[in-house]
């Protein structure tokens, strides 16, 4: 049987690159290319905040105090979402305040992200004494509630928007911390991670060249979700006040005195929150889809 | 299974150690001299700084510092408020059952309504309720809930007045407090409509705080079902021409019950952070609302008892969880 | 009256319009007391034909035929109460992988006494001693103190000792037994189909034994019926199928085999693999990897020829000495 017949089997679709196939998977997921969709938009308003915004987000207007949505009754066009109690418009402190929440997810995703794949990848890769300390340490900052925690840091620290982005970035090392340990361990016996070793690659080629490509799947995945609850830890700071101080536009602390306009004006607790829910539901919707089109558990 | 309970009891020592070393920490990494920072803009005298730098045993080394508070911690002193110089463990006595009370409510509500959902939309893969519940429970799971505090409060208290905005009880009336748990005291009390109106109290914070528990609930039971119902022994129990709904009870449930259970002991933590926005926005007078006010006053003993009380719960229910965890998996169970 | 009464059954997967068929017009039949061996490779279609007629195709499989009859009795037209209480009770099954076939969650006992409890009455009582007589029958040292053991305490061939107990436990007629042993020890493999034959002769069931172990088709069952992509393509009494196999494929399977290759260097081996959903071919399934195979082949499909139990579906079947009538 030297020569065998061409089996109709390699007549099959023509050999995709990785990017392509992981599009294929990716784009056939409606509500994962709806989030990234929206999350492109809230990025094109971010970055061009100051010319799409009608108004300056701090500028106080004393003649339209708390004036609704322009299509309500005494509405002004000109505050197309209304304005808050000191007469500031709410749609462009709304768009400016996408700059700072996607700043802030960015920021806290890259610290966490760093330090947690150095700190996992130590633990996983040494393991020993120096992985006990590091998982022990995981183990007790998962023993707090990620919210109280980073409050007492705050606390501590003092309130600002740098501070509490340095809060939510610590208490969310732990997810990455243990999902790099976990996948450094399971490539680490692999057969090309010992011929590597066995080549007399280095410690530090092994970890960072070697190992880390292979477990970026599942931190793409948790560094989107990281993103979304960045910016839910990041509002939650700002309306208990702890975050971002006024008059910085900040989702969260828009939302921050508006327990006492519950019964006079909706919209100023209304539309902060909406577009709060719907970037975070962006970001999970994403990495949903990521996770799926990523897991090759899941792949035919 | 002794043996498992004992192992289990080992690995939460050092846990519990650490937390005590970060709470300890926490306090002295406040920038600035604490006594001044405890003091605030009214300054203190130079004599009464040494005093209370004796009092607080700031003037001993780190290392024995650091064993008094351990050992004033075995004996269950957590320090003095700052404010009411009360015991910090009496003032959280009074204030805790008022958390566990909405907390339980709130895991029931999550429980009640994320564990059906989840296995039917399990066992109804592809359909119109499954992908409902799909969309429901990212929602929730998305839900920034001091927003979704307030918007019930716009549409429920505001709108169309069924629910009350605030408070564990109407002013009316005027309970003895028994056991701190307005439901059990309420019906103690026998006094008419005290009871119903503790539970009209209960409704809107529990929802508010059981929504993510309930989202993550309902995704990963369903998850974990699909999971289980794909196996071998689930065939095989169908091979033995028993009703589908047998199966799925008594064979699929419970293999698929086992990481939901871990998942619901997770949830604890994710109820105390979220009774900290809960309890604030409906003026609930729990321990969230306490440790946000402690903190916002610089009451720094408060602040550390009460993170110290708050980790050493979570860490007792997961103990518990993995127990439990035993008991419904025999092969972890047997494992040594 | 047959046993069991298969004609034409299919079984699709997927969508409406183009269906993948993972069995297509399996026709056969299993007398009392008989043995009936399905070989074929994996993805032959084997498995899903025997899980059909168990009842255990589930959404979004569908399975269809013009009789699948059991003692007369129409399985596709009976109610779904009256279908389970045959399943499991007169039709019982025996899986390829004992150690994820039973329920982690339960002990060895329950699993059991579950199936017992299903179909037949009797106390708790009653149904203790029967499991312990089950287990004894299966040839589980002291069964008494197994009772109690959960499934991860087992091994493989343990665990294929107990999922035997629990198909025989209500005394079934007909006994499906899916690659019994493939996922056990060589040595334990012995075991286990001993016990299954004696079984078999002792209660008089009809077994039908999926398997692609030849070696075992030969030596146990009466009657062979080989598969090719989800078809049949020949049946016929064992002995006549691996003395004078009649479809080029039965040829090549009979070929591979080590025995048949004595003083070559290398195993006769057919190439290729069984067609999937995506390259069926036109013409009969076989032809792209068939040696002997025509222009005819190429575009039509053949159907089974032949009389009573011996059929082969073939344009040419192979004489006696192996080679394409005219």
């Amino acid at each position: 049987m030297s020569e065998q017949t061409t089996s109709p089997a390699t007549t099959g679709p023509q050999v995709q690159t990785p990017l392509q196939e992981f599009w294929g998977y990716f784009s056939q997921n409606t509500g994962a290319v709806i989030g990234l969709v929206f999350i492109i938009c809230i990025l094109i308003v971010a970055i061009f905040a100051s010319v799409i915004a009608p108004h300056s987000p701090i500028e106080q207007y004393r003649d339209a105090l708390l004036l609704p949505p322009a299509w309500l009754d005494g509405g002004n066009s000109a505050y197309l979402l209304g304005t808050d109690d000191v007469g500031r418009d709410i749609l462009s402190r709304l768009i400016h305040g996408a700059q700072l929440s996607l700043f802030i997810g960015v920021l806290v995703v890259t610290l966490s992200l760093g330090l947690g794949v150095i700190l996992g990848l130590t633990a996983g890769f040494f393991r020993g004494a120096v992985e006990t300390v590091i998982m022990r340490a995981v183990d007790i900052m998962l023993a707090m509630p990620s919210l109280l925690l980073a409050i007492a840091i705050v606390a501590i620290l003092g309130p600002s928007i740098f501070n509490a982005a340095m809060a939510i970035a610590i208490v969310s090392l732990p997810h990455y911390v243990r999902l790099t340990r976990a996948s450094t361990i399971a490539e680490l016996n692999k057969d090309y991670v010992i011929s590597s070793r066995v080549a007399g690659a280095s410690s530090l080629r092994l970890m960072f060249i070697t190992i880390l490509p292979n477990c970026t799947a599942p931190l793409i995945v948790q560094a989107t979700l990281g993103f979304s609850n960045a910016i839910l830890d990041m509002a939650a700071l700002g309306f208990l006040g702890l975050g971002a101080q006024p008059p910085t536009p900040e989702w969260g602390s828009m939302l921050a005195d508006a327990l006492q306009f519950v019964q006079r004006a909706w919209w100023v607790v209304t539309f902060p929150g909406l577009v709060i829910l719907l970037t975070v539901l962006a970001f999970n919707l994403m990495g949903d889809g990521l996770r799926d089109a990523l897991d090759p558990k899941l792949k035919q | 299974m002794f043996q498992f309970i004992i192992k289990k009891l080992m690995l939460v020592i050092p846990t519990f150690i650490g937390i005590t070393l970060l709470t300890f920490t926490l306090i002295r990494l406040i920038p600035g001299d604490p006594i001044e920072v405890m003091a605030g803009e009214r300054g203190v005298s130079p004599e009464r700084h040494a005093a209370l730098r004796a009092e607080l045993g700031l003037d001993q080394p780190l290392l024995v510092q650091y064993f008094d508070y351990v050992k004033n911690i075995a004996s269950g002193d957590l320090g003095r408020s700052l404010i009411t110089k009360t015991p910090v463990t009496e003032e959280f006595l009074t204030l805790f059952p008022a958390t566990v009370e909405l907390a339980s409510c709130a895991a029931l509500f999550a429980i009640l309504v994320g564990l059906p959902c989840g296995i039917i939309a399990a066992v109804k893969r592809g359909s119109v309720f499954d992908h409902s519940v799909m969309t429901f429970s990212l929602t929730g799971y998305s839900m920034p809930i001091f927003w979704w505090a307030l918007l019930l409060m716009l549409v429920f208290s505001v709108n169309l007045g069924i629910t009350p905005v605030s408070g564990r009880l109407d002013v009316t009336y005027w309970i003895d407090e028994v056991t701190g748990f307005m439901l059990i005291d309420t019906l103690l009390s026998g006094e008419e409509g005290a009871f119903a109106s503790a539970l009209h109290h209960l409704v809107l914070p529990s929802i508010v705080l059981g929504t993510i528990p309930m989202a993550v609930i309902a995704r990963m039971t369903r998850s974990s079902m699909l999971e289980v119902l794909g196996e071998d022994y689930i065939r095989t129990a169908r091979s033995k021409g028993m009703a589908p709904m047998r199966v799925i009870v008594v064979h699929a449930l419970r293999n698929a019950l086992i990481p939901v259970i871990t998942v619901i002991g997770l949830q604890v933590g994710i109820l105390l952070s979220g009774a900290i926005l809960t309890e604030t926005i409906f003026a609930w007078p729990g321990i969230g609302k306490w440790l946000i006010e402690s903190i916002g006053r610089r009451d720094y003993p408060v602040v550390q008892g009460g993170i110290l009380i708050v980790a050493t719960i979570i860490i007792v229910v997961n103990l518990l969880v993995d127990i439990m965890y035993g008991v419904v998996n025999p092969r972890i169970r047997h494992s040594k | 009256m047959s046993l069991l009464e298969v004609n034409n059954l299919t079984v699709e997967f997927g969508d409406g319009d183009n269906p993948f068929r993972a069995v297509d017009q399996v026709g056969y039949s299993v007398e009392k007391g008989e043995i009936v061996g399905i070989v074929g490779e994996s993805g032959s279609g084997k498995s899903v034909s025997s899980l059909s007629i168990m009842g255990l195709i589930e959404y979004p499989g569908k399975v269809k035929a013009d009789t699948l009859k059991f003692e007369g009795q129409d399985l596709l037209a009976m109610s779904e109460n009256k279908r389970r209480a045959i399943t499991g009770a007169e039709i019982a099954m025996i899986f390829q992988e004992p150690m994820s076939s039973l329920n982690p969650c339960y002990t060895v006992e329950y699993q059991i006494s579950e199936a017992l409890k299903i179909h037949q009455s009797g106390d708790k009582k009653w149904r203790r001693q029967r499991v312990i007589e089950l287990l004894d029958q299966v040839g589980i040292p002291d069964p008494e103190s197994r009772l109690k053991t959960y499934p991860h305490q087992l091994s493989g061939g343990m665990s294929q000792r107990v999922m035997i107990a629990m198909a025989i436990a209500c005394d079934p007629k007909l006994l499906i037994a899916d690659e019994p042993t493939t996922a056990l020890d060589v040595t334990i493999q012995a075991q286990i189909v001993d016990l299954l034959l004696d079984l078999q002769k002792q209660k008089n069931m009809g077994l039908v034994l999926i398997t692609h172990d030849l070696a075992l088709v030969a030596e146990a069952a009466h009657r062979v019926i080989v598969m090719y992509a989800g078809q049949v393509v020949e049946t016929g009494p064992a002995e006549q199928i691996f003395s004078k196999p009649k479809h080029p494929y039965t040829q090549a399977l009979l070929r591979s085999l080590p025995e048949s290759s004595l003083g070559k260097d290398r195993l006769d081996a057919l190439p290729g693999v069984v067609p999937g959903a995506f390259d069926r071919p036109i013409g009969c399934l076989l032809n792209p990897r068939c040696p002997y195979a025509t222009e005819r082949c190429q575009k039509e499909q053949p159907t089974m020829q032949g009389e009573g139990v011996r059929q082969v579906r073939c344009f040419t079947p192979l004489d006696e000495a192996g080679r394409p009538s005219a």
